[in-house]
């Protein structure tokens, strides 16, 4: 079913009685060509785009709760491509660029929301570095500017520019940067691969990974065994204990991150703006709650909750870059479950077992890839070669001492 | 008059009136009273519009989980939106406005949705406004935006004061009605440390709002005798105004006090909210029970409201709700309303019963109708009758209220917060709370016990057994007699059939039956994605009156259990906590500690501006009169120190005195170059690398005797070094006899640099200071003239003759005046990180600009330092992996625009001549720029594409961020003295 | 675990004082091992469901680095030591 304007009123006549499922509920079939581990975001673009670009239908998504019940359907919504390296920054660019077109794509409106995306600035060094990063990007036609704190005040009068203990002296902005809705993301290709014949199981577990002579031939589940000709790992967050079935060794370590959001309120803040001299970061839904986040618990974690400190320190943040905020209320916090990886970026590549491939390590910025993972892995399962964007996120970069480190921080995972 | 003040009765002081203003209309109330029951005194019910449709709505419980009555309460930067009227304290001089409605509260165009909804059903923005696809960010999702939201921030600085306190207890008990109140008697009595903190701003719960007796007592006053008891204990702590909004690991609660919100003018000494951590061994959660609306056609008109809420706004705040009061219930809730309200002589139109049989008794006169529902409510603005079905026939009742009763739900979101799911009870048709171990345990009506009776008892046991696990003997207390209580069980009906308008689940997103209906229909049918959908339970409220109802709802439509349908998941906070007080003090230009030098002072009186370096303020140059920028200081203070002398403050470099047998083997093993050679009263530049042989930090370390050094690092990663020796030290080598301490703030460090130097430095040192006596890279204890001990290192980064002389902090300010009176007449002045800064990369020494964290010693030209016939060093092994070594690695270069006037920035980029920018095209970057006065032209220095091979090379640089290109050469990255025969002299 | 923290030479203390590395487990190799071994000590995590060994630095406190024996999904605490007597015992077994 095709969803219009026509459609709506169409429906509405008839008492909104005839629309039909977003997707089917199928039995698993005994043997795909394709199986997908992992129905979030990136698993389920990734199984679109077999699908729509490489022709590839005979595809399962296997997930173990609901379709969305990861990180897609737990982040702050952001989407930008303002990368610093060249290991990052043309990938993410293409993500960008299919943000820019998903939803006539997919006929689902994702609700796709340029706002821009401003980093604050507040010493000499990080306006450098933020030129730097700046210049990298316009060197790939991405765009960005960097402005002043004047033009800075001028977008964002709100901010505290008198009284914070590290002034505003600029921002980088990138004006094509924004905000999604994001569980719209995980079922508008939900029903986007559905539509083209992909069997999207929900509440299948994986429990094993079947191997003979060396490949991977399909997976045990709490629904039996599934064969497969490719076993692709979309599983972020839960990487390792989906690796470990087939024994692979991972730079990989799981990290709590907390999110948060307001109480509705009427418009108040028109931009994605992050905090330079912090790692606080606030956006405004369409539906008024204001969307905001800061850094990792800092701890190993697989529990989908967050500890006070960070809490306080987060608001703390928040309030010291927009005192307006005081007297908002927060409404809820959550925590989600992050890959950690040993650079800081993400791995879409072959493993070292035949008929497996690995997407995973997005750390906390993996909602803003979803269609470029998608389609990069998509890419390597179809072709069995990385697409050209994605060509240096390789598994093996850390023995070859090829890191992608935007932060610079080095291999300890917590600090990326 | 439909609804009014009783003239007797409650809980309120009638001496004492409040005057206050609603929509800007003057009200009067009492005190004792909250925000929404002065409304309804004032008849009043009208207080707030729905969020989608914009419904006129008016307050439907009397507590924290209202869902329809949110005001904005406050004005200017003190306002404060979305704050539930039902639990606003009332004040004199309150100023309240109603929300999300224009141009009125009655008149509100945003109604005109409710027209629209069959096209604005669950889920609809998702299946339109994708067409022309410009459309959505320039029309559509403006309007959207505008419609949406509640409140409006007014986002302006906060002009009061937030705080925070750890607070530690034994026994914390959650909620202050009969069960925690009985709770923390015993607990009390018995010597455990007990806090008990409530939300509400008068402890009692619903021993305030029940019309039985206690001990002989009205309930009220029972409370009030239970209060004064624990009040008198010094081992309570009685927290009213308290929420206990989250549990944490370790028995750490989140609670937030609310000091001064009933105020008008909050007094500047104390803060107006206080976030206690509360650390306790045990728990008691007392939060007693919501009672679940019913989900039938119309329910959501003003009026219409829990039979609860009716009865609390009767007894305990004196007001009826409505002249003729309505009564729809499946339990023993509802008649108690209707027994309280006709006692109280309101008019009970009738009594109408969802169950078909019941041992439920209304008082005599008032008409119950059994095996009934309500199908629709009439009135706009207030209901003003409903429609009941019964048996096929259907009736109008008039009524100008309605109080419904849909059962109970015990409030459990406490303990579910920490990944345990609340348990379906078929017996008790709810969800319980889960057993979540011995320390935090549910009582009373939390726990699913009724009547108020079993409530004290429960909180008592509990409290006991609880106190005697930690070693208290408690002692049950004397259960009073209570008289009056009613049977509160009902039977389930999750929603009324034959709805003839709208049946709200989520009153305030407008989630309707039929949009989990619809939810169920497209396929999201797990309880995740059924909220998610339509937005149930997503609201302020956080799904406190809906969540049950719509899980019931679901699985009936399902025709399975709600066991099977189950909750979505319970996350902090349990109601909404402001920004202000989670931030507490620590924001603003208190968001950080300031860290100032030993120098300050000295600094400061030299004319310093200062900059944030981290933690710390350092001094940028030295402003002189007459000097019109920033640059013509700092270009003076460059040329003076290449011709003269001039002293800077490097007090900020981090400093770590090391002792020991192991302290050479250690240095030699966190350092890549060799360390085990260097001689007693010499320093060496060290140049630390991470494991995985990217360069660290890199500073000095000097041998002051056998088995004493003294390490310098970078101002910015002092304290990453040092807790990066504290890791090898302990975890790699503990057998090393080796120890260290940071002496950063010990010591007042400053360098003096220039020609002139030594003649300075010697008017201060008794010690001889010639060349021979004194090398370059000498480092020694020497003693000031006045005889202070002092340490001098002949160290440089500005490539001038320079002498490093540390002194204890104190005597800093005083030894950096008598350096700049020593050198007064040799041109001595005092220069600032801005020209240090200019020094060194006229000399081509690198900083953290260079050393970005992906640098390795060889891309900075130092890969020789790298000592690789140690057996081990931090960093040796990975530091020679392929993509470490590659010849096509940036390496460090410098360039000089081909006009010598030409502006580089640093951040620029490079591009071969001709090169269209891309990446592919990208050679690399600026990392460090600046005006050099000596050479009369701007340098930089550049991390380039195999750098080192291309000195000579005409390069671009590309700045498109600044729409600036400046052809430059690139040359080796030193611009003075290459020779380094100004250091020896 | 996430509140509050046993230091063996402080007590309890709340989580503000300390910083986190990471796991606990890898064993730094000695100068004869392979590149591979000193691969994986720095790059490949056993990143288990449960219990782990962790390293914690009472950075507002004593300032020693301590192993936390820990829950990561349910954060309950076993036990702290000392990070140097854990590598003392470490090597001896």
């Amino acid at each position: 079913m095709r969803y219009s304007a026509y459609s709506i009123i169409k429906q509405a006549l008839s008492g909104n009685r005839l629309w039909q499922p977003a997707w089917r509920e199928p039995e698993p079939k005994p043997h795909y060509d394709v199986i997908i581990v992992g129905g979030g975001g990136h698993g389920l673009s990734t199984a679109y785009y077999l699908a729509k670009e490489f022709g590839i239908t005979n595809v399962a998504v296997l997930e173990k709760g609901y379709i969305g019940s990861g990180n897609v359907g737990r982040n702050t919504t952001i989407i930008r491509s303002n990368y610093l390296l060249e290991g990052n920054n043309p990938f993410y660019e293409l993500s960008l660029q299919l943000w820019e077109g998903l939803e006539q794509d997919f006929n689902y409106n994702a609700m796709v929301s340029q706002r821009g995306v401003m980093n604050l600035f507040h010493s000499d060094g990080q306006r450098d570095a933020y030129a730097r990063r700046g210049n990298g990007m316009r060197m790939h036609g991405v765009d960005a500017e960097l402005l002043d704190r004047e033009q800075v005040r001028r977008m964002m009068p709100y901010l505290n520019f008198d009284h914070a203990r590290f002034p505003i002296l600029g921002g980088l902005y990138q004006p094509r940067g924004g905000t999604v809705r994001h569980d719209a993301v995980a079922w508008g290709y939900a029903r986007g691969a559905n539509q083209r014949g992909v069997d999207v199981i929900q509440h299948c577990e994986v429990t094993g990974i079947r191997r003979e002579n060396g490949r991977v031939v399909g997976v045990e589940t709490n629904r039996g065994f599934i064969g497969c000709g490719k076993l692709a790992l979309a599983a972020a967050g839960n990487t390792t204990t989906v690796g470990r079935m087939a024994d692979l060794d991972l730079p990989i370590e799981t990290h709590v991150l907390q999110a948060f959001v307001s109480e509705g309120l009427k418009p108040a803040i028109d931009n994605v703006i992050t905090y330079g001299a912090g790692h606080f970061y606030i956006s405004q839904s369409d539906k008024g709650g204001l969307v905001f986040g800061a850094e990792l618990d800092f701890y190993s974690s697989y529990a989908q909750r967050g500890n006070l400190q960070t809490v306080e320190h987060t608001l703390e943040e928040g309030v010291t870059m927009i005192p307006g905020l005081s007297r908002a209320k927060v409404l809820r916090a959550w925590g989600g479950v992050m890959d950690m990886s040993m650079d800081g970026s993400p791995i879409i590549d072959r493993t070292p077992i035949d008929n497996l491939y690995l997407n995973c390590g997005w750390c906390y910025g993996g909602f803003k890839a979803t269609p470029a993972s998608g389609f990069c892995f998509a890419h390597l399962l179809a072709k069995d070669e990385p697409h050209h964007v994605a060509r240096f996120l390789r598994l093996d970069r850390f023995e070859r001492g090829y890191m992608i480190d935007e932060s610079g921080k080095g291999p300890q995972p917590n600090l990326h | 008059m439909t609804s009014y003040r009783l003239d007797a009765g409650g809980a309120i002081n009638r001496a004492q009136a409040l005057s206050f203003s609603f929509d800007g209309r003057n009200y009067k109330g009492l005190q004792g009273d909250t925000l929404a029951s002065a409304l309804l005194a004032n008849d009043q019910m009208l207080m707030g519009r729905s969020f989608k449709y914009h419904r006129p709505r008016g307050p439907v419980t009397a507590g924290s989980s209202e869902p329809n009555a949110l005001l904005t309460i406050g004005s200017g930067a003190r306002s404060e939106p979305n704050a539930r009227a039902t639990t606003v304290e009332l004040y004199q001089g309150l100023v309240a406005a109603s929300q999300n409605r224009w141009p009125s509260l009655k008149h509100d165009i945003g109604a005109v949705n409710s027209l629209l909804s069959p096209f604005l059903g669950a889920g609809f923005y998702y299946k339109t406004f994708m067409w022309p696809a410009a459309f959505w960010e320039k029309l559509y999702e403006p309007l959207i935006r505008k419609a949406a939201g509640l409140g409006k921030l007014a986002l302006e600085a906060d002009p009061d004061r937030y705080e925070k306190a750890w607070a530690h207890c034994d026994l914390l008990v959650i909620g202050a009605g009969p069960a925690g109140l009985m709770a923390a008697l015993v607990a009390g009595r018995a010597g455990l440390r007990v806090i008990l903190a409530d939300e509400g701003f008068r402890p009692g719960g619903s021993l305030l709002s029940e019309s039985v007796s206690v001990a002989g007592l009205a309930a009220v006053d029972y409370a009030g005798g239970l209060v004064s008891e624990l009040s008198s204990l010094p081992n309570v702590t009685l927290m009213p105004r308290t929420t206990v909004f989250g549990w944490y690991d370790d028995m750490v609660f989140g609670a937030v006090e609310r000091v001064q919100k009933h105020v008008a003018s909050p007094s500047p000494e104390l803060p107006v909210e206080r976030l206690w951590r509360i650390v306790a061994k045990r728990a008691i959660l007392a939060s007693g029970a919501e009672e679940r609306p019913l989900v039938f056609g119309g329910n959501d008109k003003p009026g219409v409201m829990t039979a609860t809420a009716a009865r609390t706004y009767l007894n305990r705040y004196g007001v009826a709700v409505g002249g003729k009061v309505a009564v729809f219930t499946n339990g023993g809730s509802g008649y108690r309303t209707a027994a309280d309200l006709a006692a109280k002589g309101v008019e009970v139109t009738a009594v109408i019963d969802a169950r078909a049989q019941s041992a439920d008794v209304a008082p005599a006169g008032i008409r119950v109708i059994r095996n009934a529902g309500v199908v629709a409510t009439n009135g706009r603005h207030r209901i003003d009758g409903l429609l009941l079905e019964r048996a096929g026939f259907e009736e109008v009742i008039g009524c100008d209220a309605l109080a419904m009763s849909g059962g109970w739900s015990p409030i459990v979101h406490l303990m579910c917060q920490r990944g345990t799911k609340p348990v379906w009870s078929e017996e008790s048709q709810a969800f319980l709370a889960p057993n979540v171990g011995n320390s935090f345990v549910a009582a009373g009506s939390a726990a699913g016990v009724e009547t108020i009776s079993e409530c004290l008892r429960d909180g008592a046991a509990k409290a006991a057994s609880l106190a005697s696990e930690l070693g208290f003997a408690a002692h049950g207390a004397n259960l009073p007699d209570v008289e009056g209580e009613y049977d509160a069980s009902f039977a389930p009906v999750w929603y009324v059939p034959g709805a003839k308008d709208k049946a709200f689940v989520d009153f305030q997103n407008d989630v309707a039956v039929s949009d989990l209906g619809a939810a169920q229909r497209e396929g999201f049918r797990h309880i995740e994605h059924t909220k998610r959908y339509t937005t149930v339970g997503m609201a302020t409220d956080q799904g406190k009156l809906g969540n049950v109802n719509t899980a019931g709802i679901v699985a009936a439509m399902r025709g399975v259990s709600p066991a099977e349908i189950g909750t979505t998941t319970f996350r902090p906070f349990y109601t909404p906590v402001s920004f202000g007080a989670l931030a507490g003090a620590a924001q603003g230009e208190h968001g950080a500690p300031v860290r100032t030098s030993p120098l300050h002072g000295w600094a400061k009186k030299n004319g310093a501006s200062f900059v944030e370096a981290g933690l710390w303020y350092r001094s940028a140059w030295f402003a002189r009169d007459g000097e019109k920028n920033w640059r013509e200081s700092v270009d003076r203070e460059v040329l003076s120190v290449r011709a003269n002398a001039g002293l800077c403050d490097v007090s900020t470099l981090g400093k770590i005195e090391i002792f020991g047998a192991g302290a050479a083997e250690f240095l030699d093993r966190i350092y890549c170059n060799g360390f085990l050679k260097l001689p007693v009263g010499k320093a060496r530049y060290g140049l630390m690398l991470r494991e995985d042989g990217i360069v660290f930090d890199d500073g000095t370390t000097s041998r002051l005797g056998e088995h004493h050094y003294v390490m310098t690092t970078t101002t910015a990663y002092a304290t990453d070094v040092m807790t990066h020796m504290e890791f090898c030290a302990q975890t790699f080598w503990p057998e090393l006899d080796v120890r260290f301490v940071s002496v950063s703030d010990q010591w007042a460090q400053m360098s003096l640099a220039g020609p002139k130097a030594r003649i300075i430095m010697s008017r201060v040192v008794q010690d001889d200071l010639s060349d021979a006596a004194f090398p370059f890279l000498a480092a020694r204890a020497v003693t000031l003239r006045g005889g202070l001990k002092a340490r001098l290192f002949r160290i440089s980064f500005s490539g001038e003759l320079a002498y490093e002389l540390a002194v204890p902090a104190g005597y800093g300010e005083a030894v950096a005046d008598a350096i700049m009176e020593a050198g007064r007449d040799e041109g001595i002045c005092a220069y600032g990180v801005e020209a240090l800064n200019v020094l060194r990369i006229e000399k081509g020494f690198i900083t953290h600009n260079e050393l970005d964290g992906r640098t390795t010693a060889d891309d900075v030209g130092l890969g020789r330092m790298m000592a690789m016939q140690k057996p081990d060093f931090i960093g040796k092994r990975l530091s020679t992996r392929f993509g470490l070594t590659a010849a096509d690695r940036l390496q460090l270069v410098g360039l000089k625009p081909v006009e010598p006037e030409k502006q580089i920035n640093a951040g620029a980029h490079l591009l071969k001549e001709a090169a269209k920018p891309s990446l592919a095209n990208d050679q690399g970057f600026v990392s460090s720029a600046c005006y050099s006065p000596a050479l009369g032209s701007f340098i930089a220095l550049a991390m380039l594409k195999s750098g080192r091979e291309r000195v000579g090379e005409r390069i671009v640089v590309w700045d498109a961020l600044r729409g600036m290109e400046v052809p430059a050469d690139v040359c080796a990255p030193v611009f003075v003295d290459a020779e380094n025969a100004k250091l020896h002299v | 675990m996430a509140s509050l923290i046993t230091c063996p030479h402080c007590g309890t203390r709340p989580k503000e004082e300390f910083t986190i590395r990471g796991d606990a487990a890898p064993r730094r190799p000695g100068s004869a091992d392979r590149d591979e071994a000193w691969y994986a000590y720095v790059y490949i995590r056993d990143n288990p469901k449960g219990r782990i060994l962790e390293y914690w630095h009472h950075a507002g406190g004593c300032r020693r680095w301590l192993v936390v024996d820990r829950d990561n999904l349910t954060h309950e605490v076993f036990g702290v030591v000392d990070a140097a007597d854990f590598q003392r015992t470490e090597a001896a077994e």
